[in-house]
């Protein structure tokens, strides 16, 4: 599904020259539970905006879907966006004075689904990420960070994606929030065979994964089977 | 993306900010509203001064004293300055040209006593010929007639503003009697309002006989202009020509450019006065289009804050597939619906302005669908442009740098 050649990615402000990916390679399969690890300041967002087509390599290929990304116009890039792939936001990014269906139906506007299938599928997918039915209509300011997240993951879910980008999805969650949602990723990816890459900087988030790419300084420095992997029960 | 979602999400986003939604609408109602009221206000004076023209009669020319504008100068000296008009050349103009009718008058302002009340009003020596030239009715009792001329009879014909002020309102003064000039005149007849308003009150005149005018009042023969009645509009201007070639042998003149006398035609008239108010309306328009501008100003400012504060949501939006397309014409409906609803209320508004100002300012307005339909381009046209702007500047934005906005 995913195939990465030698991706750089250089950002030029003025004179600064900053090299923030110095050449990846790596492939991911349909279905995979992958996780990506590094450092703060070690390109984690700036890869997974690229894997997530917001931004395109400065040089190397890019493959999603046998489709080389670089060769897509902005039109085109939106429209794989919308039809293939799942963004949750470390900060969540939901619209903080809508309400929490509101929230989870706004990708419909883009994607066109009919209007009296829409509700429904929000449901379901509210009801996946295990968020209680009673805040369905609550303004989404007033939940809190773990059920901002699992709007969040609704959200990324309605429009069925292929790929679900999470970039330090617990990032703002205590130890125990975080848990139920890397267990909603693991029930989505073994249930529903939605392929997820996690983010994160933290070994025991990326230890929830089945494989585990850990970067320092723009470069791969290992890419394993996670043989310990933590499955968390619902 | 969906005409129906388009419109909920306009509908969501402005109601998210009802205050600033608000303000912004308000800018766009005061200046379409001040647009259609201060049109409303040159087309009503512009309307009433017309219809006052037409109401001094039909297929009128009007021959006065005085020298007439030549070529080049543009000095005219003062009418009734000049007293070159008598009876005579009212006469030869009825008996020698084509003219339907003629009616001279003598005409002055004099103080006027009643019992116990008086006024100041303008008095016109006319003969029996006018009412049918001017358009003049009665009311009640009689008009000036031949007899009164020939015997130089002391009877007068009341407009009704003079009567209202003499004699009180609905009061009928046949056979009473008032003095002008501390002479006395019998008052034989009331003529019917011909409704003039401001400056040019038609109905504030007292008639009396042309030749007691002369005798009693001016003390000379001379006349201070002469009602022409041609027998149609077409006729007229040949008409114009057969008077100014008969005066001038009249009176021993060669050049037309030092006539001592001037014609003016009801269009000329109509037309000096439309000249008058259509620039008197520019005017208007033109200080209401600049309260437009700003209140496009306001909507270009408040569309782009509102850009800014919603760079997140743009940047998720784009994440979650939007097109720039999308984006901008999303921004672009919010700036139209505020336009929209504040072109619909700044209508009603400058209407009701109007209306207002008619009944408690006695202020003539007319109301046009012309310029209801200019209000309501204009307000469309300010949404366009000015949310033009700012819909492009979100719909471009970067979805990364948007998302990392803070
Ligand atoms: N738009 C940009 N312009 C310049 N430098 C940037 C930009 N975006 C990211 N960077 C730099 O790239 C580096 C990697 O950033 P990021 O991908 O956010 O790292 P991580 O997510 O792993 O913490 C940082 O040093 C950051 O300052
Ligand atoms: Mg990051």
């Amino acid at each position: 599904m995913i195939e990465c050649r030698n991706i750089t990615k250089k950002y030029i402000n003025g004179d600064n020259e900053t090299v923030v990916l110095n050449g990846l390679s790596f492939t991911i399969k349909d279905g995979e539970f992958v996780a990506i690890i590094g450092p703060s300041g070690s390109g984690k967002s700036t890869l997974m905006h690229i894997l997530g087509a917001l931004d395109t390599p400065t040089t190397g290929q890019y493959f999603f879907d046998g489709q080389d990304v670089a060769k897509l116009s902005d039109d085109e890039l939106a429209d794989i966006r919308k039809n293939k792939i799942g963004f949750v936001f470390q900060s969540f990014n939901l619209l903080r004075r809508a309400t929490v269906m509101r929230n989870v139906l706004l990708p419909f506007i883009y994607s066109g689904v009919k209007r009296e299938d829409r509700e429904k599928i929000a449901r379901q997918a509210l009801k996946n990420v295990g968020l209680d039915e009673s805040h369905y209509y609550h303004l989404s300011n007033q939940l809190s960070g773990g059920q901002m997240q699992r709007v969040a993951i609704a959200r990324a879910l309605v429009n069925n994606p292929k790929l679900i980008l999470a970039d330090e999805p617990t990032g703002n969650l205590d130890t125990k929030t975080g848990e139920i949602v890397l267990g909603t990723f693991q029930e989505l990816n073994e249930k529903q065979n939605h392929t997820i890459i996690l983010i994160t900087h933290e070994h025991d988030v990326a230890e929830h994964a089945d494989r585990i790419i850990q970067i320092r300084d723009g470069l791969i420095v290992q890419d394993n089977k996670n043989g310990k992997k933590k499955i968390i029960k619902q | 993306m969906k005409t129906s979602d388009l419109i909920s999400e306009t509908y969501s986003a402005l109601i998210t900010n009802k205050a600033r939604s608000g303000l912004t609408i308000l800018g766009i109602v005061i200046g379409i509203g001040s647009v259609i009221a201060m049109i409303a206000i040159g087309q009503g004076s512009q309307q009433s001064i017309q219809s006052n023209i037409q109401n001094l009669g039909s297929n009128l020319i009007m021959v006065q004293p005085g020298f007439q504008r030549g070529a080049g100068t543009q000095v005219s000296q003062g009418r009734g300055s000049a007293q070159t008009l008598t009876l005579e050349d009212a006469d030869a103009i009825g008996t020698e040209t084509t003219a339907q009718a003629v009616a001279p008058v003598v005409s002055g302002r004099y103080q006027v006593t009643a019992k116990g009340t008086n006024t100041n009003t303008s008095v016109s020596g006319v003969t029996a010929d006018y009412p049918a030239v001017r358009n003049i009715e009665i009311e009640s009792g009689v008009f000036i007639t031949a007899q009164n001329l020939t015997s130089m009879a002391r009877v007068a014909v009341l407009g009704p503003s003079v009567r209202d002020d003499l004699f009180g309102e609905d009061a009928d003064p046949v056979g009473q009697t008032i003095r002008i000039n501390k002479i006395e005149f019998k008052i034989v007849g009331v003529t019917v309002s011909k409704g003039g308003t401001g400056f040019s009150n038609q109905d504030d005149i007292i008639f009396v006989p042309m030749t007691t005018a002369q005798q009693f009042l001016a003390g000379n023969q001379r006349v201070n202009s002469i009602n022409v009645q041609a027998y149609d509009e077409k006729s007229m201007s040949n008409l114009e020509q057969e008077i100014t070639d008969l005066l001038m042998s009249r009176h021993n003149i060669t050049d037309s450019d030092s006539a001592d006398f001037s014609i003016m035609n009801q269009s000329d008239i109509v037309e000096t006065a439309s000249s008058v108010t259509n620039t008197f309306t520019m005017l208007l328009a033109s200080v209401a289009a600049i309260s437009l501008v700003v209140g496009g100003i306001g909507i270009m400012n408040m569309m782009l804050t509102n850009v800014t504060e919603r760079t997140r949501e743009i940047g998720l939006r784009k994440a979650i597939g939007a097109k720039k397309i999308e984006i901008s014409r999303q921004f672009l409906a919010e700036a139209i619906t505020l336009t929209f609803f504040g072109g619909i209320i700044g209508i009603i508004v400058g209407w009701l302005i109007s209306i207002g100002m008619r009944i408690f300012g006695g202020i003539a307005t007319s109301i046009s669908l012309s310029s209801i339909l200019l209000a309501f381009g204009v307000s469309a046209a300010i949404g366009i442009i000015f949310g033009y702007y700012p819909a492009r500047r979100a719909a471009n934005l970067n979805p990364i740098e948007a998302l990392r906005y803070e």
